[in-house]
């Protein structure tokens, strides 16, 4: 199991947006490690390039506050299972998700274009 | 020749303008390039019509060719492909038909599919050719349709182009003679205005100005005109009378003397048909 979650600016807390956000947190039998969102700068298609990261990468498990409607059906023909962030920190969502206190996101909303 | 009727803002007048050019310039075409909301056909009428269906190529991928390289999904500027779970999938709203997948793909495995997307519309309303482009509803770009329309463009051609001053602007001027710029003298008009002279003038079109529901000269846009270079060809002012005949359906030009008057002279100053 392969968990990700969006991360802030800060690296610590999680970023609002999915496929924008600046970095993706990693956590992988009990390793976490930080990388480069590629498609945080995209001009267009931000959603399905983050999206493809995510799948490349192996995730099976995405924690996020929301998710686009192209990256859902990505993650949907992946398998990928997705739950609702609840927390401002990543580490708290983490600790929540392994005591199977979050809920599976079913609400996916259609482009924001970039703008927050 | 081929005239662009354009404007930044909506609803300054560009079919207005661009009906009216058609209904005094005897034999030539009339193409509406607004293919989300055509409406120069509510005004000429076109008689005798035929439909021709508009599509745009998408990827389709053969799966037994496919080695999973890659090469099409990182070539995609657009990020319309993603590969997943050995497959790759088309997000068919952000692409936009380069065909650069079939060109990368070093085994032959995309191929290209037409997908209907919309249809072009011929009629004619005495002299005047009506080309309408019409998008079907809940298609992301109408880009193909309007290349297929304005390359029926024969002649002296009017294109009534969407408003704004994005992608579909460009393409539907790209080919034009002439700009004419439909200015509305408000705040806002001006405002986009200026967006879309400055597509104009990057695209190297020349370029003149009908001003349209002007009460009293708004001097911000004599300024930017007069500093610009910008020829104002025509002014036309608030009138009931106009506002009636478009609200009834009807053609100024066709009703009233006097804009049959203003839309000859607006034609000859731009050069159509000279």
């Amino acid at each position: 199991m392969k968990i990700a979650l969006p991360l802030d600016e800060d690296r610590l807390s999680v970023c609002p947006v999915l496929a924008r956000a600046p970095y993706f947190l990693f956590s992988a039998g009990g390793e976490e490690s930080i990388e480069e969102n590629p498609a945080a700068q995209a001009q267009g298609g931000a959603g399905m390039q983050a999206a493809q990261f995510l799948v490349d990468r192996g995730v099976t498990v995405l924690i996020t506050p929301r998710c686009g409607e192209n990256a859902a059906e990505v993650f949907k023909a992946a398998g990928m299972e997705i739950f609702k962030s609840a927390n401002k920190a990543a580490a708290d969502d983490l600790a929540a998700y392994m005591e199977g206190k979050l809920e599976a996101l079913n609400h996916f909303h259609g482009g924001f274009h970039g703008i927050r | 020749m081929k005239i662009a009727c354009l404007s930044g803002k909506g609803g300054a007048g560009k079919t207005f303008a661009a009906v009216n050019l058609a209904a005094v310039a005897g034999e030539c075409c009339y193409v509406d390039c607004d293919v989300e909301e055509p409406n120069g056909r509510l005004f000429l009428k076109p008689e005798g019509l035929e439909t021709l269906p508009v599509s745009s190529l998408l990827p389709g991928f053969d799966p037994g060719l496919c080695t999973g390289c890659k090469k099409c999904v990182d070539f995609c500027r657009f990020h319309a492909l993603v590969y997943v779970k050995g497959k790759p999938m088309v997000f068919s709203e952000v692409c936009h038909s380069c065909g650069g997948c079939y060109l990368v793909c070093p085994t032959g495995a995309v191929r290209e599919e037409p997908r209907t997307i919309g249809m072009l519309e011929l009629g004619r309303h005495g002299d005047v050719s009506v080309i309408t482009g019409v998008l079907d509803p809940g298609e992301a770009s109408g880009i193909p349709l309007i290349r297929e329309a304005v390359k029926r463009a024969k002649g002296l051609s009017i294109l009534d182009c969407p408003p704004g001053s994005a992608c579909p602007v460009m393409e539907s001027a790209m080919d034009a003679d002439y700009c004419l710029l439909v200015a509305e003298p408000t705040a806002f008009g001006l405002h986009n205005f200026k967006m879309v002279y400055e597509l104009a003038s990057l695209l190297g079109k020349e370029c003149g100005v009908l001003i349209n529901k002007q009460d009293a000269p708004y001097g911000p846009l004599e300024d930017f005109c007069r500093e610009a270079g910008l020829p104002i060809l025509e002014r036309i002012p608030f009138d009931r009378e106009a506002a009636e005949c478009i609200a009834a359906g009807e053609i100024a030009a066709e009703k009233l003397p006097r804009y049959r008057e203003l839309f000859t002279r607006l034609l000859e100053k731009i050069g159509g048909g000279l």
